[in-house]
């Protein structure tokens, strides 16, 4: 046995009385979880510290909470792991962030986070005519979809969100991961449909910035942002939706740039993910409002001499010519392949010998996710997935 | 100490003064910089978005090139983002064997090949875990006393930890205030030091994407930061280039300055604002920080 102390975040709304710290030393052996911590703290010490707590296995995902700053299982994370990111020994547990409390370390999900869920249609569209006996999937398409199902819909990502932070209408990394485990059924009537409502709502898949914070915080491996890019994928490369958030045209005005002078040219891209991937973005309506409201910060470029005239006009020439070229041939070659290549390590994992020598010979075309698509392991530990 | 230096887009672009300040602290601290300048943009997650294999192919063949510089020679770049984009590719290329030669297989009509366990880290790593912070410390001719900094991280070089390589021997995720002290600063606690800057989502949510912005520098003034420093450059476009309209957006006077980190060291291994650049930044340092006194001992 060892004594832990426990700093808890308390609050009751309904009180009229303003947030406090609450500690209590607690005393359990260190490999048992911080859940059980608080619910001895409960038992001992004061009966009215608010948490939600079920399965205690990292199942049920009910008692999500922040530990330390970082959201997770109260259930699934150790009192001495807690006590290693503690900063002054008293391991800090607060309820999770981007959803309002309900009391102490309860927080309100059906405000937010199964609001979300629901904002996606999470049911399965049938294909018609639905097959007499079972549907016929490829093994590696299920396994890729079965990242998303590991979801327990905790709200960890949500927590931690930040693009909900600044925008609490982004659809946020739960609920578009959720979408992504029916878009990406090959079982499903409606994938261009929901990829393009998700690719036109101001708050859908392209407000998602990018930050990696529901990788690390969710338990269960699900990388919700890889989700949320996959959706991307099927929206753009798919479906080509030019959406009206300028997602497609970014990423189209940025993959042709690259090609053609091996470099970002920043000051191009700018107007034609507005206006329009080609020369002409910059003279679209769309791109000229936009100058209008950055002419503030051009202004102040120009004056420094951060940005030129020049640099304005002229494509960056950093890269010598015959290197621009073998960087353009390259792209015609991948992109003019009409089969994808794929790696998704969450079906193929790593090499069995990740430190060995160059030993496979590969010399057969590998299409979307079936490089080594028999390794797949949907029963692999999801925290031990190499792609989390 | 030999590497190949991966200068990046930004940093030859909205971001010249990275670039340039890299090109004046090198010397100073005996690190040759072979310039990779046939690599290609990393494609910052947006190409690997469009295309994995071609994100994969593009690094694979940067990878190829700064392995050509020399089969042990480490790689090093100046920005986090690029860090994150590369180390996503090196990820996949390194976890098959079968999937790296079907990528190699793109490269070979140029002579090259990508060998699995290419070293590339950036200038923030490869200082506090090969050059060694007290090998920089024996090298700061004007210590940052008294100037307050906030550390600016930027998402990918601090997430996903797992993949970044972030652990108990490696704590990647607080380097910067281990450098900032070593240059004799004192390091700025706030909310946003690891947060994102909004960049990514800067012309599909230009409000949210400043309000990130805004947030963040708000943040580190209440905290009493004289200025900010990051080793991305991205983040320093919507930190600092576009501080005026963050201002508007979060409605409050921010006037942060920002630093690239080559600059912050610049300025410690004395040298002048006016070499480091810093008079092309949007909000500039010098009009916010009185460097005869935040930086007592002199250029020696």
């Amino acid at each position: 046995m060892a004594e832990f102390t426990l700093r808890i975040r308390r609050w009751d709304p309904e009180s009229g009385e303003a947030p406090y710290w609450d500690q209590h030393t607690i005393d359990l052996e260190p490999h048992r979880s911080v859940l059980e911590g608080i619910l001895q703290a409960k038992a001992r010490f004061d009966g009215s510290i608010g948490i939600r707590c079920s399965c205690r296995a990292a199942i049920c995902g009910s008692c999500g909470v922040r530990i330390n700053g970082q959201p997770g299982l109260a259930c699934h994370t150790h009192l001495d792991h807690a006590l290693k990111g503690a900063k002054d020994g008293v391991i800090e547990v607060e309820p999770m962030g981007n959803m309002p409390i309900i009391k102490d370390l309860i927080v309100d999900m059906d405000a937010v986070h199964w609001k979300k869920v629901q904002r996606v249609t999470p049911w399965l569209i049938n294909k018609e005519p639905i097959p007499e006996r079972e549907y016929i999937v490829p093994h590696h398409n299920m396994v890729d979809i079965t990242q998303s199902m590991a979801c327990i819909q905790c709200g960890a990502c949500v927590s931690d969100c930040l693009s909900m932070e600044v925008d609490p209408e982004f659809i946020g990394p739960a609920a578009l991961a959720k979408a992504y485990r029916f878009a990406g059924d090959p079982r499903d009537a409606q994938q261009f449909e929901r990829v393009k409502d998700l690719a036109e709502d101001p708050h859908g898949i392209y407000d998602c910035t990018h930050c990696f914070k529901c990788i690390e915080a969710c338990p269960k491996g699900v990388a919700p942002m890889n989700q949320i890019m996959r959706l991307r994928r099927i929206a753009t490369g798919t479906h080509h939706i030019a959406d009206r958030n300028n997602g497609e045209r970014h990423e189209s005005a940025f993959v042709s740039l690259v090609r053609d002078h091996g470099l970002l040219w920043e000051a191009e891209l700018l107007p034609r993910s507005y206006g329009g991937d080609s020369f002409f973005g910059k003279f679209a309506p769309k791109a000229g409002m936009e100058l209008l409201d950055s002419l503030p910060v051009i202004a102040r470029g120009l004056l420094r001499r951060k940005v030129t005239p020049g640099k304005a006009i002229m494509p960056p020439r950093d890269v010598p010519k015959d290197a621009r070229e073998e960087i353009k041939r390259i792209f015609e070659k991948v992109e003019g392949r009409d089969e994808v290549r794929e790696l998704n390590l969450y079906i193929s994992g790593y090499d069995e010998d990740a430190e060995g020598a160059e030993t496979a010979s590969a010399s057969s075309a590998a299409p979307q996710g079936q490089t080594s698509a028999e390794r797949g392991q949907p029963g692999m530990s999801p925290e031990e997935s190499p792609t989390r | 100490m030999k590497v190949a230096y991966w200068p990046g887009c930004v940093s030859r672009g909205f971001t010249p003064e990275l670039h340039g300040s890299m090109e004046q602290i090198a010397p100073l601290l005996d690190i040759e910089l072979v310039e990779l300048d046939r690599a290609s943009c990393c494609g910052a997650g947006v190409i690997a978005e469009h295309s994995q294999e071609l994100a994969d192919t593009l690094n694979a063949r940067t990878f190829a090139l700064a392995q050509q510089v020399g089969s042990d020679t480490m790689m090093m770049n100046i920005c986090s983002t690029c860090q994150g984009a590369q180390t996503e590719c090196q990820e996949r290329l390194d976890a098959s064997a079968e999937y790296r030669a079907l990528v190699n297989e793109n490269l070979a009509e140029y002579g090259l090949e990508y060998r699995k366990g290419v070293k590339n880290k950036n200038l923030l790593w490869l200082l506090v875990e090969d050059y060694g912070l007290d090998e920089l410390r024996k090298r700061v001719k004007r210590p940052l006393t008294n100037l307050k900094v906030g550390p600016f991280y930027g998402c990918y070089i601090v997430r996903p930890t797992d993949r970044l390589g972030i652990d108990d021997e490696y704590p990647r995720d607080t380097y910067m205030s281990l450098l900032i002290e070593a240059l004799g600063g004192t390091v700025i606690e706030y909310a946003g030091a690891q947060k994102c800057c909004g960049f990514p989502i800067i012309t599909m949510n230009k409000e949210a994407s400043l309000r990130q912005a805004g947030r963040h520098l708000g943040d580190a003034a209440d905290a009493d930061a004289d200025c900010l420093v990051t080793p991305c450059p991205l983040c320093h476009l919507n930190l600092d280039l576009q501080q005026p309209l963050a201002e508007r957006i979060v409605g409050r006077e921010l006037n942060m300055p920002v630093l690239h980190l080559p600059q912050l060291i610049g300025l410690a291994l004395g040298l002048s604002p006016k070499e480091l650049g810093l008079g092309r930044h949007i909000v500039k340092p010098t009009s916010v920080i009185d460097w005869s006194t935040s930086v007592i001992a002199g250029v020696a």
